[in-house]
């Protein structure tokens, strides 16, 4: 596969990464962002992006969407290149310095300078408390549908009330052999339209409906063959062999934790000149580095970012004089914004 | 200052004098109640802060709203008593109330 070069790879699109592709934009650093969601904003986009935030200097409230979308203006003129979807798999320091970054899809990319922005982790699907659910996963448990035909002619049964939940209902009950929907209550929070399509399928006897939540699964070798179900009304067993849990997302550091760095309880230390890691090159901002007084805020690690660019600067051209220079007054400055 | 207890799954008692207009969340991490998460920090938005209502309580801490029942959709182990304890604010009506942590959090 092809190998992209860059200046600086962020691992991670929240707040704290996108804010870093400005500070570093102004000194000419050229950026790629990975992110495992389909979107930018990290946490603000997929925690709570209707939610108010009181704490970002000069509004007085915004929410997470809305700061996610004002970032994306803000870094704009700087063109920074995004892979969302990806989860960053592999990181090998190269001979001739500088490293190369792999994704979970196989992309490539080399670049001199890592900045890990990755908040809480990378998203993942969370797993029910199921004993045993392990040995099923991939097998016969999934989290997310890749391929349909996985499930063609299986007796399926789907958790969850969201819009996960009733999609795949609506989308897999014309292929599988039989489909259920187990929810844990005769309510659900996903769009009112998949909501009315699949009562329609249910009273047309096309999809089937249990009140409950998975208590426990039959099967042996990874391929199960029932599901159970605790309910109000007593426990039920459904014939099945394939099960697709919806039940949200967690944040779990991930393959980062195999890096080599030092770690201090999931969280990775730096220094507060720098915010350098243990490994030289490797920076790390936001809700993921520690040092001692650290503040889980926003706006921390926006100052994080303008002190990591400072030293990413040096190492990407180590031969250029640092002129430090504000927005306000510096022209050279404005006209990367595209304001001059 | 309002009397609030947290039992831990396993059993250990966390007696609080939480402030008024506190959530009940709150004073379960300023006092290391173990098994609450609150992964989101309060927003409900990630039903880590899950507990158990003790029944004597219910009727006097109410129902979830809307909001906080789809939340719920992502805890595990949802029984009828089961709330997110960062939607309850602490107040003198509350005082005494007792609440249970499950075994997990999502």
């Amino acid at each position: 596969m092809e190998r992209t070069k860059t200046d600086v790879v962020i691992v991670g699109a929240g707040p704290v990464g996108l804010f870093a592709v400005f500070e570093l934009g102004l000194y000419d650093l050229k950026c790629h962002l990975i992110d495992i969601l389909d979107r930018p904003g990290g946490q603000c986009a997929e925690l709570y992006p209707e939610k108010p935030i009181y704490d970002i200097p000069a509004w007085p409230v915004i929410t997470g969407q809305g700061l996610t979308d004002r970032l994306m203006e803000q870094i704009e003129p700087f063109s920074p290149t995004f892979h969302f979807n990806r989860m960053v798999q592999k990181l090998d320091r190269l001979h001739e310095g500088g490293f190369v970054v792999t994704t979970d899809e196989g992309e490539e990319i080399e670049c001199k300078v890592v900045v890990i922005a990755a908040g809480g982790g990378s998203f993942q699907p969370k797993r029910p408390p199921v004993p045993g659910i392990e040995a099923f996963e991939n097998k016969s448990v999934f989290y997310s549908v890749r391929r349909m035909d996985d499930f063609r002619d299986r007796d399926v049964v789907i958790v969850g009330g969201g819009d996960s939940a009733l999609d795949w209902t609506l989308n897999l009950q014309p292929i599988a052999k039989s489909l259920t929907l187990v929810h844990r209550r005769d309510q659900f929070r996903a769009a009112p339209d998949s909501v009315s399509k699949m009562m329609a399928l249910r009273e047309a006897g096309k999809v089937g409906f249990t009140m409950g939540q998975v208590s426990g699964i039959v099967g042996r070798d990874g391929q199960m063959e029932g599901v159970l179900i605790k309910g109000n009304d007593g426990d039920v067993e459904l014939k099945a062999d394939r099960l697709l849990p919806f039940f949200g997302l967690t944040m779990k550091l991930g393959p980062i934790a195999d890096w080599g760095l030092n770690l201090h309880e999931n969280l990775i230390p730096v220094d507060t000149a720098k915010f350098e890691t243990s490994e030289p090159g490797i920076f790390a901002i936001g809700d993921i580095n520690w040092y001692p007084g650290k503040l889980k805020l926003i706006l921390s690690g926006f100052h994080e970012a303008a002190l990591m660019t400072q030293a990413a600067k040096k190492i990407v051209h180590p031969d250029d004089r640092v002129v430090f220079q504000y927005t306000t007054s510096s022209t050279n400055l404005q006209k990367k914004l595209g304001v001059a | 200052m309002t009397k609030l207890t947290f039992i831990a799954f396993d059993g250990t008692r966390f007696d609080i004098d939480a402030p008024n207009g506190s959530t009940a969340m709150e004073n379960a991490i300023r006092n290391d109640v173990p098994g609450i998460d609150a992964e989101c920090g309060g927003a409900c938005a990630c039903a880590t802060c899950h507990v158990y209502v003790d029944e004597a309580w219910r009727e006097i801490v109410g129902d979830p709203e809307p909001m906080e029942e789809d939340m719920l959709d992502f805890a595990f182990d949802v029984r009828p008593n089961s709330r997110l304890s960062c939607q309850i604010r602490i107040s003198d009506k509350l005082d005494g109330l007792v609440l249970s942590v499950p075994e997990r959090q999502a």
